[in-house]
């Protein structure tokens, strides 16, 4: 295992505490020492948003804490939901009164601990109401979107919800921009290897030379199909065929492009994958309005990446173009 | 009738911590065919959290089953955190106040345990998960009761209704949680939460019976 690491068990503690130190800036820890928080939340008169999930993602998700954007992240073991009592604390940090939106990911465990989590701030008197997202395209049917898994679209939703929040909007405006913000979007990843939890000290699978896996998972969930590694411009087609049809996205259409590193793939290659990707998209006559490109929503070191296209209206593209300060996604109001 | 002391059960505990322990590996291993590989990890963390926690303040069986349930719930997170959470919790309520513990108590903490599950998941038999395991065992071992068989025998017949149940989900499709999502693909492979689960009820049994012997 080739790693910079102290204790294999720690690895997620030790991240934390040089996190804090490194973005003092911005970052600042909690009573408890799995729950980050922006150093001036909870932020007075402004909907707390939370978010978390299981680590090795960075800089999901703690790296979207910030200015304009996540309040307060419960950070669980590597790719393992963090328990309820987590959730609940970030909740806590988060809210100033105007109620906290909590906005994360579909995952079997997240949703049964965020669910303790907004049962026990309830009962503190706390308003808080949660979006699940749904983007990844391959993980379930377009009739059975509900089971889909949340991927790197929840930047968007985060993006948008927390500029909605610093705009001044209430909880339910925020709740609602968020929710429309994944619902308008659609994501995809294809992987080229897999990657090695310290603690379990192996890789957690293998994609063999030559091959890829389309539709890989954020946590090394196996993909729909292993082809033959394709070269770039079939790899975007593959992506954008998926991704498209399925809101769809039409001509006339403004968007968004996230393209994000699964960990271990040069960025260099990711500019070679948004250059077809452009040009699929222009000749579709969809217009982007905004692109990311980067290591956004990793898996440990995982080689391959995640396509992520939101259609824009008004009010998102108001919310995307809003000043961000994050140690992940820092941008000015043009 | 044939019981153990709920003082003399918390050793039930200790061998669950031991097993889980011991097969921290063995479930990440499975979990990672088709999994995340970390259900091992995890169990392991909640079970280790709970001994170092018994160490400093032991106690009797359903004062055990209760604080491993709340560890599990509280500390550890994942899906299997609130499940084994509530498992554990609901099985310690049940004992509770017991001084003596029989087949029938036993009987009925298994059943109310099952129930408070499937309140929190809608799995069933056929989904490939640790309910493959659990129902069947309960079912079981309320036959057992019905039958009005030994505290052994009946021990003896939930672990191989748990086993088989555990060896049924090899070859189901997942239908619930994050191997749900591989569709056909999950075929072939034990299911790791089921694994872990027979696992727990194999170690009670014979926890059970040791205690029943002596």
């Amino acid at each position: 295992m080739q790693k910079f690491i102290n204790n294999p068990n720690q690895v997620v503690e030790d991240m934390l505490q040089g996190f804090i130190k490194a973005h003092p800036d911005l970052i600042s820890g909690t009573g408890n020492e799995r729950v980050v928080k922006y150093k001036d939340a909870p932020v007075k008169g402004k909907v707390g948003i939370v978010t978390g999930g299981g680590s090795g993602h960075k800089p999901a998700f703690i790296g979207y804490i910030g200015k304009n954007m996540v309040d307060a992240v419960a950070v669980g073991e590597i790719f393992t939901s963090p328990p309820a009592q987590m959730f609940y604390d970030a909740i806590t940090e988060a809210d100033s009164g105007e109620g906290v939106a909590i906005l994360y990911g579909n995952y079997s465990g997240d949703n049964m601990n965020v669910a303790m989590a907004m049962e026990m701030a309830a009962e503190d008197g706390i308003m808080v109401q949660k979006v699940v997202a749904n983007d990844d395209v391959p993980s379930a049917p377009a009739t059975e979107a509900e089971k889909r898994r949340g991927v790197a679209g929840e930047i968007l939703m985060w993006k948008a919800g927390g500029a909605k929040a610093a705009m001044g909007g209430g909880l339910d405006q925020v709740i609602a921009v968020a929710e429309k913000a994944i619902t308008n979007t659609r994501s995809m990843g294809v992987g080229l290897s897999g990657c090695t939890i310290p603690e379990v000290g192996h890789p957690n699978f293998s994609v063999e030379s030559g091959k890829m896996e389309v539709g890989i998972g954020h946590h090394g969930e196996p993909g729909i199909e292993i082809t033959d590694l394709e070269p770039a411009n079939k790899v975007a087609r593959r992506m954008c065929d998926v991704i498209l049809p399925d809101l769809p996205f039409t001509m006339g259409d403004d968007v968004v492009v996230l393209l994000s590193g699964l960990g271990s793939t040069p960025v260099m290659e990711l500019y070679i994958l948004f250059n077809e990707i452009e040009k699929i998209l222009s000749d579709t006559g969809i217009r982007i309005h905004k692109s990311y490109v980067g290591n956004y929503f990793t898996s440990l070191e995982m080689a391959g990446a995640t396509l992520s296209v939101m259609k824009l209206d008004e009010e998102l593209k108001e919310c995307i173009d809003y000043e961000a300060d994050s140690t992940g996604l820092r941008q000015f109001q043009k | 009738m044939i019981t153990f002391t709920n003082q003399e059960g918390s050793r039930i505990v200790d061998m669950l911590i031991l097993v889980i322990q011991e097969n921290k590996q063995y479930l990440s291993d499975i979990d990672g065919a088709i999994g995340d590989g970390d259900h091992g990890i995890n169990m392991n963390k909640g079970f280790t959290l709970c001994r170092e926690a018994l160490d400093k303040d032991p106690g009797d069986l359903s004062y055990s089953l209760n604080l491993l349930g709340r560890i599990l719930m509280m500390k550890i997170g994942g899906a299997m955190g609130p499940l084994y959470g509530s498992f554990f919790r609901t099985f310690a309520l049940s004992l509770e106040g017991k001084d003596e513990i029989g087949r029938d108590d036993f009987q009925a903490a298994l059943s109310s345990s099952v129930g408070a599950l499937q309140i929190i998941s809608k799995a069933s038999v056929g989904d490939k998960t640790m309910m493959d395991v659990l129902i069947p065992a309960k079912e079981a071992m309320d036959l057992a009761v019905k039958e009005d068989l030994a505290f052994g025998h009946a021990v003896d017949l939930m672990t191989e209704a748990a086993r088989r149940g555990r060896d049924s989900t090899v070859n189901m499709e997942a239908k619930i949680g994050r191997s749900a999502r591989l569709g056909t693909r999950s075929r072939g492979t034990m299911d790791a939460g089921a694994a872990s689960c027979c696992l727990i009820l194999e170690t009670m049994a014979s926890g059970i019976k040791e205690l029943i012997r002596e």
